[in-house]
Order: C-alpha cells, then structure tokens, then sequence
C-alpha cells in the first residue's frame, strides 16, 4: 500500500513524498515505515508508542481514530494511508 | 444557513452597488439577495499576511460589508514574495494601514475595521462577538488554539486554512454541527518539532491559493448556499497539484465541543503550546543551555578570543550570510559528531535561534560539557551588530 509523507516529516523519510509497504494491518504497515526510516518514529509516537496527538492517521478517507478496528483494521495493497500533522504557517501575527 | 438570515432586517443595495456587483446578481445563487447577506455581514480576519492578504482582498471586492482587521506586525521586505497586499512602499509601516489603505481603494463602501493588537485570551472573545464569520490566517499554533477555541465559545464559523511549504489545508471549523479544530489536533505538536514558514519556507503562490479557498468558504456561509468544507480537510499539494479531501467527525470527547465539555472559558495558549513565557532578552539560560547574545559575542571576538562557532542552517543560508562559523546542517549534526571538537567551548547559532537551541541541547545529551546557543542567531546579529548583514 502507499504511504503519504506529509512535507514536513519527509526529511526523515528519506525525501521521499510517497512509501510503498507491504502490510495487513495499518499497524504493520507503520511499523514496516518506521523500520525503514527509524527517524520518523520519535515523530509519529511518543516514547509510549502511541501516536502523537497533532499527527492524524487516515486509511483512504477515514480517520484511523473513528474506524472500529482502529489501527488493528486490515488493508489492502490499493489503500493508502496519510500521515496528517498539524501545521500553523498563514501569516506572521 | 446563510448568516443574519432575516431578510426583511437585510440593507438595501444602492445604484451603485447594483452595478458593481452585477456578475454576483445575475447568479441564481447569489442574487440580490445574497448580496444585500454580502453586504449585512462582518468578517473577521485574523492576520493580514499571506493568507489575510488574498483573503481580505477577495471579500472586500465580492462585497462584504465589514471587514475586521487583527494585526500588530509591521510589513517587512521578505513578505511582498505572497502578502499581496503590501507592496513595496510599505516596508516599515503598520500592516493593518497598509492592508486597509488597499481594501478601501478597491471598495471604498467596505467598513474596515482595525484591531491592532495581538489576540489573546483577554481580548478575542471581545473582538470576536461583533462578527459573524471568522477567516484564520495566523501562523502559529498558540493563535490558531485560540481562534477555534473563542469561535466554539461564541458559535461563529470558522474558515481555517493553514500553509507549509508547497502544502496546504483547509477547512470550516466550529458551525453547528460540524468538528472543531481541537476535534482534528487534540494537541498541539511540543515547541520545535514543526517548523514554522520562517524556517521551512512557503512557496509564494500557495497562500493565495490556500487565502482565496477560505474566502469561497465565508462567501459560501453567508449565503447559505452549497456545501462548505465543515466535515471534511481539503489537502492541497502545490508541487504536484493535487487536492485530496478527507473526512472530518465531530469528536464526542473534545473538550470544547464535545458532550461533557472540560473547557468552558479561552485558557493560557501559550502555556498549552508549551511554550514558556520569554524572559528579558538577558536571559542567560533556556533548558539548561547558557545563552549569549550577539553583542556578547561581538564582544568576545573583538578582543581576539579565538571562538569555535557552529553554524546548523542550511548550505543556502551560509552562502546568503555567516558569521564564519563552521557549517553542519541540524539534520548532519548526529552524524558528523566526530566534527565538533568535544574539549573546546561550542557556540552553535542559526537564523533566529530556535534550530541551534534545539542542537545545543542534543550536544549536551551527547556528553559535550560547554554548550551555548546564540540567542536570536544570524538576524539579531543583523540586527544588532552589522546592519550591512544580508537578511534572509
């Protein structure tokens, strides 16, 4: 499945906008990101493991918090997941 | 519902006005009608840079009858690159003239109102109560709390739109029905781990791009007429030129919106961001790392101490100014270690302080013992020091 890296966490991606992984669940499917780019993972989850409050995971369309599977919800190689963090840039005030 | 909906209470349209917005009237979903709700209705616009720019310009000219101006920032050079309603002459005066002195050339009948002054949690619900709509420009994650939590508090809309690098978001937060922003960002990120658009740059063109959406959304809830974006993030990527729209729910847990609301009244914004409140500009140490200022520094290396200065910004940036310092990009740092020479006194800078803060501190996590920041970095020394300095 495809993986959206949103522009300001593409730097610990390897640059890269979009990842491709290999994954059955939206958990593995972060987990296989994470293992291939070690430094997004301090971004995404806390030292927990669970993820970061201004970061929102969606599958396709849906809010991963709002699934009833939550991140255990089982993918398919045509979905994509979108990591959206929150950003503030408008104007200086 | 279209805003201030009593239709008999709406103001007439003059001859004038007829003709100037002739294109709106032959609309069937504009109309006279909703012209006469364009020109009834009070927008607020917090900030006047590069969303408030083509946002406030648009709404003054499709006819909006009061417009509110929240800005206390002066308009600099590096702004004219997407602040479209500063021009150059501007450099140095008040933005909030400099934007109403545009608007009212373009419409010389829109009210304009001035509220020069920092939102904050004393004055937005002041501020907020006399319109109708809020459009959110700001830049920083402290205001856009605030915003969305005065909006709840007082049930006006809100127009969001929000910009980083070559990306953007928008959405309509706080209407009846719909989410708020503390329904999709619970929290806000810690200081420092997003970057603002000083430091990560902003493509010129997306705030028009990002501005003039909001501006569809007011214009759209005042009339009452299509679908706004509550409910849903619209994503607009501006290097591929590709929008993608994604769902947004009404959290039943947000503390402001949700059933059994926490927040009854606008908080400490600054605090919830984290951020600590600034000492005096002689403040001497920040998470444990001494700060120097730039005048210090000067000091320092005008009476020939030999100083080993680290500079973290970005090859680009060097080329554009230095202060001669040894250059390793924040994100080379970790690797490069073997570089920064463990027995000697390291003082890191960068543009405004905040990247060599957060390296300082990653130095000192790594065992190196004398770790100072130079607070304000290369544009205090601009600044303060040597005005021929390029700023960037």
């Amino acid at each position: 499945m495809k993986i959206f890296i949103p522009t300001p966490l593409r730097q610990y991606a390897g640059g890269n906008d979009t990842v491709d992984v290999t994954a059955s669940t939206v958990a593995s499917a972060l987990d296989e990101l994470t293992g291939a780019h070690a430094d997004l993972r301090k971004h995404l989850f806390t030292p927990e493991g669970k993820v970061r409050s201004f970061v929102n995971l969606y599958l396709n369309d849906e809010d991963v918090r709002y699934l009833p599977e939550k991140d255990k919800t089982a993918v398919k190689e045509s979905d994509t997941l979108s990591i959206i963090p929150s950003i503030a840039g408008g104007g200086k005030l | 519902m279209a805003i201030g909906s009593d239709l008999a209470a709406l103001p007439e349209l003059t001859t004038n006005e007829l003709a100037r917005y002739s294109r709106h009237l032959i609309l069937p979903e504009v109309g006279t009608e909703g012209q006469q709700r364009l020109k009834a209705a009070k927008v607020l616009c917090v900030g006047t840079g590069g969303l408030g720019a083509p946002l406030a310009f648009y709404l003054a000219a499709a006819g909006i009858g009061t417009l509110g101006l929240v800005d206390f920032d002066v308009v600099d050079e590096s702004n004219l690159q997407r602040q479209i309603i500063h021009a150059t002459p501007d450099v140095g005066r008040k933005k909030i003239d400099s934007a109403a002195d545009k608007l009212l050339a373009l419409n010389p009948a829109l009210n304009v109102v001035k509220h020069e002054t920092l939102l904050t949690s004393a004055n937005a619900l002041d501020i907020i109560k006399d319109y109708d709509i809020v459009a959110d420009g700001t830049d920083n994650f402290p205001t856009r709390y605030l915003v969305n939590d005065a909006c709840v508090l007082l049930n006006k809309p809100n127009a969001y739109g929000s910009i980083f690098r070559f990306e953007g978001q928008a959405s309509v937060f706080a209407t009846e029905e719909g989410p708020c922003y503390r329904c999709l960002y619970p929290e806000p990120p810690p200081p420092g781990l997003v970057p603002s658009c000083a430091e990560g740059g902003v493509l010129g063109i997306l705030p028009g791009l990002v501005g003039v959406i909001q501006a569809t959304e007011v214009i759209k809830l005042i009339l009452g007429k299509g679908e706004t974006l509550a409910g849903r993030l619209l994503l607009v990527d501006s290097l591929k030129m590709r929008f993608r729209e994604l769902k947004l729910r009404k959290n039943p847990e947000c503390p402001i919106c949700g059933t059994n609301r926490t927040i009854h009244a606008l908080i400490d914004y600054q605090q919830f961001c984290g951020i600590t409140p600034e000492r005096k500009e002689d403040q001497t140490e920040k998470n444990g790392i001494p700060q120097i200022s730039v005048k210090e520094l000067k000091s320092r290396i005008d009476s020939g101490e030999e100083i080993y200065l680290i500079d973290v910004r970005e090859p680009f940036e060097y080329a554009i100014a230095n202060l001669g310092g040894k250059l390793i990009p924040q994100n080379d740092v970790a690797q490069r270690l073997g570089e920064i020479d463990r027995d000697r006194e390291v003082i890191v800078h960068c543009k405004g302080g905040v990247r060599s803060q957060k390296i300082a501190e990653y130095l000192k996590q790594q065992g190196y013992q004398r770790v100072i920041n130079v607070a304000g970095g290369i544009l205090a020394w601009a600044d303060q020091v040597d005005p021929t300095m390029k700023k960037y």
